[in-house]
């Protein structure tokens, strides 16, 4: 069995992505990775954060990088938010004396010390390279033949980059949907921009970036997209209907977490991987497997 | 005898923050901008403000409204030739924005990031739901019945909590010691 402290992050804990939490523990169990929540967690601050309060956020994280490095393993996360954070945070951490010392001393304050030592992964990257397609594969039960997928990385999984796949043609989760048993179409705009949290703020220009994504996807032949991120997941599931209204299109692709489709492929149960949390229903395109 | 040094320069200001020296670097060859998935809104390219900033033009950089358009996806980052932190820069433009004051007001992303990080940091967590009322109230709350149908989606499909996610009375004084003391330290420069 291989052990991970596990960071599920705020959407996937409480939030609108609780299914890819759900699913992620599901998984894991099945393939013998144990994930220990780390206790007491806070926000990661986000991308939001460290625009307003550079310092706060950092130490924000730093905090919860402090209290994982204390269990001594590494750090797991099913979103690619908090895994960017994270290691943008243990890169200056580890780069920037002056900065080491000014999150050290906030930390103090709190009675923790950070040595720059918790290596923070996203659980794409966990299950691709320390579990393996092979074993994956090996658990399949029900082959997700004829299933056309369309692999959605999105940003922040692959850039700017914490030696994890290739920044601007990733291969790791299509490679992983080929284990399934299923194909994944040729998608060009893969690791492109959903629009972030931009969506809240600046919708029209969020809805235009994730029609050329469904444009991209769908006529490849695409029947679903799989995401690896809670805020990519709900930029493309809420908001596909936002999408068809605005420029008059007819999108109608389920939108799951890749630890669903693993779980379906293992014949994992509907309940432990909530498929019915999904807002365009994934019943039509699934039946044949669930 | 005295040594005389001359005035912090507005590039002095951005090289102390990690990541910011490499904006020495730049070569002006426009590979961030072509990249830039929302370039084409921002009053300057992202290659404008780095010359921008390197030209000493402090109250135009801060007061733009082109880092409040950065989507955060790191696209220029990966591909500069010359291994500059575009992104990193715009969070910092953004940041040096905030405490100046000069956070751009045409648009409602500097409202959202900071109902965003006032909920972080009161609570430890972030409940979606309440950050999303608190942002719809000090933005623009005629806009909230538009989130009506979007809300309702979410919430059928037990995707919408009201309550948030609270951290232990201890972690929530650790936490909150943390960043008063980050608070009290100032900037990361």
């Amino acid at each position: 069995m291989k052990h991970y402290t596990y960071f599920p992050g705020c959407s996937a804990s409480e939030g609108g992505a609780k299914a890819y939490n759900w699913s992620a523990r599901a998984v894991c169990k099945a393939l013998d990775v144990d994930l220990a929540e780390l206790e007491d967690w806070n926000c990661c601050g986000s991308t939001p954060s460290s625009s307003v309060d550079e310092l706060g956020a950092h130490c924000m994280a730093a905090r919860d990088l402090a209290l994982a490095e204390k269990k001594g393993l590494d750090m797991v996360t099913p979103c690619s938010a908090c895994y960017v954070i994270f290691n943008r945070t243990n890169t200056y951490f580890n780069g920037y004396p002056q900065f080491r010392a000014k999150v050290n001393e906030a930390l103090a304050a709190g009675g923790l010390e950070y040595r720059g030592t918790l290596k923070v992964r996203h659980l794409l990257d966990v299950l691709t390279t320390d579990v393996g397609y092979d074993a994956i594969a090996s658990r399949v039960k029900k082959p997700l033949s004829e299933l056309k997928v369309a692999p959605y990385y999105g940003c922040q999984i692959v850039r700017p980059g914490f030696g994890f796949d290739h920044p601007e043609s990733p291969q790791s989760l299509d490679k992983l949907i080929a284990s399934l048993g299923s194909e994944s179409v040729p998608f060009p705009l893969k690791a492109r921009c959903c629009g972030g949290s931009l969506i809240i703020s600046e919708e029209d220009l969020a809805l235009g970036l994730i029609r050329k994504i469904f444009d991209s996807a769908s006529s490849n032949g695409a029947e679903c997209l799989v995401t690896v991120c809670p805020l990519c997941q709900t930029n493309l599931d809420a908001y596909q209907s936002r999408v068809n209204k605005k420029f008059k299109t007819d999108y109608q692709l389920p939108v799951l977490f890749f630890t669903q489709l693993i779980g379906i492929a293992f014949g994992l149960s509907e309940e432990d991987l909530g498929l019915k949390t999904g807002i365009v229903p994934a019943e039509r395109v699934l039946a044949k497997y669930v | 005898m005295e040594i005389k040094t001359r005035p912090k320069t507005f590039i002095d200001e951005i090289c102390a923050i990690p990541g910011g020296e490499g904006i020495r670097l730049c070569i002006q060859c426009g590979t961030c901008t072509a990249s830039c998935p929302n370039a084409d809104k921002m009053e300057y390219t992202p290659s404008q403000l780095i010359a921008m900033a390197r030209a000493g033009m402090r109250q135009e950089v801060l007061s733009s409204n082109s880092m409040w358009y950065c989507l955060s996806c790191y696209l220029c980052t990966v591909r500069c030739p010359r291994g500059i932190k575009q992104t990193g820069l715009m969070h910092a433009f953004e940041c040096l924005a905030e405490r100046a004051g000069l956070s751009y007001a045409g648009s409602f992303t500097p409202t959202m990031y900071r109902s965003f990080n006032h909920f972080a940091c009161a609570l430890g967590s972030l409940p979606e739901f309440g950050f999303m009322a608190w942002y719809y109230m000090l933005s623009n709350p005629l806009r909230a019945w538009r989130m009506i149908p979007v809300a309702w989606n979410l919430f059928r499909r037990g995707r919408l909590s009201i309550r948030a996610r609270r951290l232990t009375p201890e972690g929530t004084n650790q936490l909150r010691a943390i960043l008063d003391k980050a608070e009290s330290i100032g900037g990361v420069s």
